[in-house]
């Protein structure tokens, strides 16, 4: 398991030991496994935004994206990682909203123009920071041409020829912070995945409440009204999805101050609250988009307040793993 | 050729990095020289557009340069150069 905090990367094995802890004291944005081997996102405070492979257990620094000559525009922070489902290809999500590729491990990258060019731009806007940015993108398990992505604030976006055009993906999204809440462009889908069950539903945790696609995205349904940010989705069953709430915009912590994970199982028509050993009082822990995680049946959740906490039955209980780390910004399970 | 001396967080990327002559006439060819001694430091004080990053500084002969989006700055032949990063919290 690979945990990105702001003060470093912890590398956890498949027992959940303490396998490694990298990059101690440089906050981490994203850190993720793609086809054997590990990202890791550095976000300096001063150096400016890094990557990293980790190949064997040997890591090397990387050639960050950037933009082309004539773009006048800087790589803010490198917000998701990808496997681009093609041998040595990635995706990187960046601030300001921007999609890099790689086909060749991550050693150069270049920018999706098309979408840096797309004519609704002028719309996308900051949410949380100070640029737009894309924090999701789901590569076709099909067909590694056909890319969505989901960008704060902006909507969603699809490709089907691999990024060299894209189209929007919001039909059914609602945004309440907008002047016409059913505006195609500038809905903020905090989260979206592709299930890898049936890959034409997807679920997204939005900042107006909770969607699923059962098209592809062509058009989407809302089940809850529910704020948050972290999502994981069933790998055997894209009806069920997991989901914490959090107290939304003013606030940004546990609702009712006890930490709670809701599952559905149904596909959204119910939910059901998980709360078996997680802190019921004094609970300001918020979990972020990227640190809601799920392999097999182990859920495990990263919370802002540093508690780690593990489920090895679906959410049914929970343990923390620690209490006490840097502010968790993402999980993800290795494969291996 | 002007004398550079860097902040020591720099070490923990750069661990051959040491004080030493460098040449070039502005900040901006001492760190293109640099950048061909150590590979990759450039992109760590400088943004991608080639200014330098919000939170580095580079002091010549004790001034704060003016230009840091150029790096224009003239460098002379006895001129001190010193590479810091801003101090910030947490």
């Amino acid at each position: 398991m690979l945990v990105a905090t702001r003060k470093g990367l912890l590398r956890f094995d498949a027992d959940l030991e303490l396998e490694a802890a990298d990059f101690q004291g440089i906050p981490v944005s994203r850190a993720v496994e793609v086809q054997g081997e590990v990202f890791a996102a550095l976000d300096h405070g001063h150096w400016g935004q890094k990557l990293h492979r980790l190949r064997g257990e040997e890591w090397t620094e990387l050639e960050a994206p950037k933009f082309p000559e004539g773009i006048e525009a800087s790589v803010d922070y490198l917000w998701e990682i990808a496997d681009g489902r093609v041998p040595g290809r990635l995706w990187i999500g960046t601030n300001p909203g921007a999609l890099f590729r790689s086909d060749d491990a991550g050693d150069t990258w270049v920018l999706c123009q098309s979408l840096w060019d797309h004519p609704s731009r002028g719309d996308w806007f900051g949410g949380g920071r100070d640029t737009p940015g894309i924090h999701s993108i789901c590569v076709d398990p099909r067909d590694p041409e056909r890319i969505w992505v989901g960008i704060s604030c902006g909507g969603v976006f699809e490709s089907t020829d691999g990024g060299a055009s894209w189209e929007v993906r919001t039909e059914g999204l609602r945004a309440d912070f907008l002047p016409d809440p059913s505006a195609a462009i500038g809905q903020d889908p905090h989260r979206v995945l592709q299930s890898e069950a049936d890959p034409d539903v997807f679920w997204q945790q939005n900042h107006c409440g909770i969607w699923r696609s059962g098209d592809a995205c062509r058009s989407w349904h809302e089940v809850s009204e529910a704020f948050g940010f972290g999502l994981a989705i069933h790998p055997e069953d894209a009806d069920t999805a997991w989901f914490v709430p959090a107290i939304s915009d003013e606030e940004r912590r546990a609702v009712d101050g006890a930490m709670c994970v809701r599952v559905t199982r149904d596909g959204g028509r119910s939910f059901e609250e998980l709360r078996e050993g997680l802190p019921q009082a004094l609970c300001y822990d918020l979990v972020y988009r990227h640190a809601l995680a799920i392999r097999g049946r182990t859920l495990a959740i990263g919370s802002t307040t540093g508690n780690l906490w593990i489920s090895q039955e679906e959410g049914a209980t929970w343990r923390a793993l620690c209490h006490h780390l840097p502010p968790i910004y993402s999980v993800d399970f290795r494969r291996r | 050729m002007a004398r550079v001396a860097f902040t020591r967080h720099l070490l923990r990327f750069f661990p051959d990095l040491a004080e030493g002559q460098v040449e070039g006439s502005t900040v901006a060819e001492v760190v293109a020289a640099l950048d061909g001694q150590h590979p990759g430091l450039a992109r760590y004080l400088c943004e991608d557009r080639g200014g330098l990053r919000k939170h580095v500084n580079v002091f010549v002969d004790g001034e704060l340069v003016r230009d840091r989006a150029e790096l224009t700055d003239a460098v002379g032949p006895t001129s001190e150069l010193f590479i810091v990063q801003a101090l910030s919290g947490g």
